[in-house]
């Protein structure tokens, strides 16, 4: 909370699909019942909110009683999984209404859970799901780089509390996540090169 | 020219209207007065300036700054001390209502670096500026008051009216990220008809003047991300009409129709919502008001990026 009494708004933070499926260790940073809940992104950050672009590849309504919508969402390195309900009544709609392919921009909460077999799955639970072009696409793509990039670059910093966190809850190499932030730059890259 | 110099040269012109001293003469007490007494020349140069002011029965207001052209070209932006003569080019922006009536004309000047507040005063007995055009000012000294500069006009002020027009800057900002939300009291609002109010109303209320038959506006308040910080900017119906193609009157026939207001903001998130955006204007407490908006809609270059990258 700030100074001034204003809860100041979580950031959407930039992360590849193949990161944030990885990143299912979440934490508080008060006691209090509604402090925001965290993921811990393997690159050393925490992210209560995410903004992410790609292409919707295959929708379904996955309710039983209830519409319950699951959009699978792909970006160069992975697919996001969004799951949209009665309580994200604009999100499911769209989802509803949107006919696949179709790039699309996604705000929303990151959401862990727990199978059967112990894995953790991590999943977003969209505030909103727009229509977007291939040009934002291709921009969030390079954004998303970037960002990633900026972090595996401060993660042996001193003080990078994040990236202590990553370190103790994690076993994942930051290689890893650079050497698939190039391959997504690479594929814009050749792209730009079939089209021109 | 020695510093001492040159000031007494220039304290001599200033007064050559009024009192028969030469630049000997000053250079003589500013000398005394820096050398024997240690007194720094700044405080030096005031202290000789007053008691010239004392013989020649005169206000420092009607002092000249040290002949035509003497004073150096200012930006507005760049005064930061207290009683200097300057000269500055500006475009009046403003001019206000004088709340006394020793003030001829009180407003804004502007240049390319900012705004100032400008006074003249009814003795100077000056031409009268007018809203909107640019001039030369000669000799206006500089004011400061609780850590704000304003400039003053006074006798020995010259005005030129300028064939160029300045360009004025404004304190504005620019944010760029992806517009992720659009909040509540976004698209189709009433705004409060009483006169300078314009409070946007909740449930037909106005919080100052209750409940009044409202007028309907257009505008955003969206939140700007650019994955590190969080900006908040409001679009004015004339930018939200360019933004999202939906005029007022177009709107309102959305909401008869629906007989629902809340279906122009939604239509509207569909169109702006996950796009990248850069927004230019002024901040107003929290909120950047767009002056202009300017949707990102070509991929940024990845190439500087993957150089960088292949390097770490």
């Amino acid at each position: 909370m700030s100074a001034n009494d204003i809860p100041t708004r979580e950031v959407a933070r930039r992360v590849f699909a193949q990161e944030f499926n990885d990143a299912g260790y979440t934490f508080k940073e008060s006691d209090d019942e509604r402090a925001p809940v965290y993921v811990l992104l393997p690159t050393g950050e925490r992210a209560n909110r995410i903004f992410l672009v790609g292409t919707l590849t295959e929708k379904e309504d996955v309710g039983e009683d209830n519409e319950y919508w699951r959009g699978r969402i792909v970006d160069p390195t992975g697919t996001f999984f969004v799951y949209a309900g009665q309580y994200q009544p604009e999100a499911a709609s769209t989802l509803r209404d949107l006919d696949a392919p179709a790039y699309v921009a996604v705000v929303g909460k990151p959401r862990t859970y727990e199978t059967d077999d112990g894995t953790i799955n991590v999943s977003v639970r969209p505030e909103s799901i727009t229509e977007v072009d291939a040009a934002t696409r291709d921009r969030w793509v390079t954004e998303t780089a970037e960002q990633t990039l900026d972090r595996i670059d401060a993660f042996d910093d001193d003080g990078n509390e994040y990236a202590r966190m990553a370190r103790e809850h994690y076993d994942l190499d930051t290689d890893e996540y650079k050497r698939v932030a190039i391959a997504a730059l690479e594929s814009l890259e050749q792209a730009d090169e079939l089209n021109a | 020219m020695t510093d001492l110099r040159s000031h007494a040269v220039e304290i001599a012109e200033q007064f050559s209207d009024h009192l028969d001293v030469s630049a000997d003469e000053v250079e003589e007490r500013l000398e005394s007065l820096v050398s024997e007494y240690r007194v720094p020349v700044d405080e030096a140069r005031r202290s000789v300036v007053n008691s010239y002011l004392d013989e020649a029965g005169i206000e420092r207001d009607e002092l000249g700054g040290g002949g035509a052209g003497g004073n150096e070209q200012t930006l507005l932006n760049d005064i930061d001390e207290d009683e200097q003569w300057v000269d500055v080019r500006a475009k009046v922006v403003e001019l206000w209502e004088p709340r006394s009536e020793a003030i001829a004309q009180v407003g804004l000047l502007g240049d390319e670096s900012g705004r100032m507040k400008f006074v003249s005063f009814t003795t100077s007995e000056l031409p009268e500026l007018e809203e909107g055009v640019s001039y030369a000012l000669g000799n206006v000294v500089t004011d400061e008051y609780q850590g704000n500069f304003s400039v003053k006009l006074n006798r020995t002020t010259s005005i030129a009216e300028l064939d160029e027009e300045i360009e004025v800057g404004d304190d504005s900002t620019t944010v760029e990220g992806a517009l992720v939300d659009m909040q509540s009291g976004s698209g189709l609002i009433k705004r409060c008809p009483k006169e300078d109010c314009t409070r946007v109303l909740q449930n037909g209320r106005c919080s100052e003047h209750g409940n009044v038959e409202g007028e309907f506006d257009l505008r955003i308040k969206a939140v700007v991300d650019d994955g590190t910080e969080v900006h908040e900017v409001i679009f004015n119906r004339e930018m939200t009409e360019a933004q999202t193609g939906i005029e007022l009157d177009e709107a309102k026939q959305m909401a008869m129709d629906a007989l629902d207001t809340t279906i122009v903001e939604e239509e509207m998130r569909g169109d702006l919502v996950g796009f990248y955006y850069r927004v230019t204007g002024p901040t107003l407490g929290r909120y950047v008001l767009a002056n202009e908006v300017e949707r990102l809609s070509e991929p940024a270059d990845a190439e500087e990026l993957l150089i960088k990258a292949r390097s770490m």
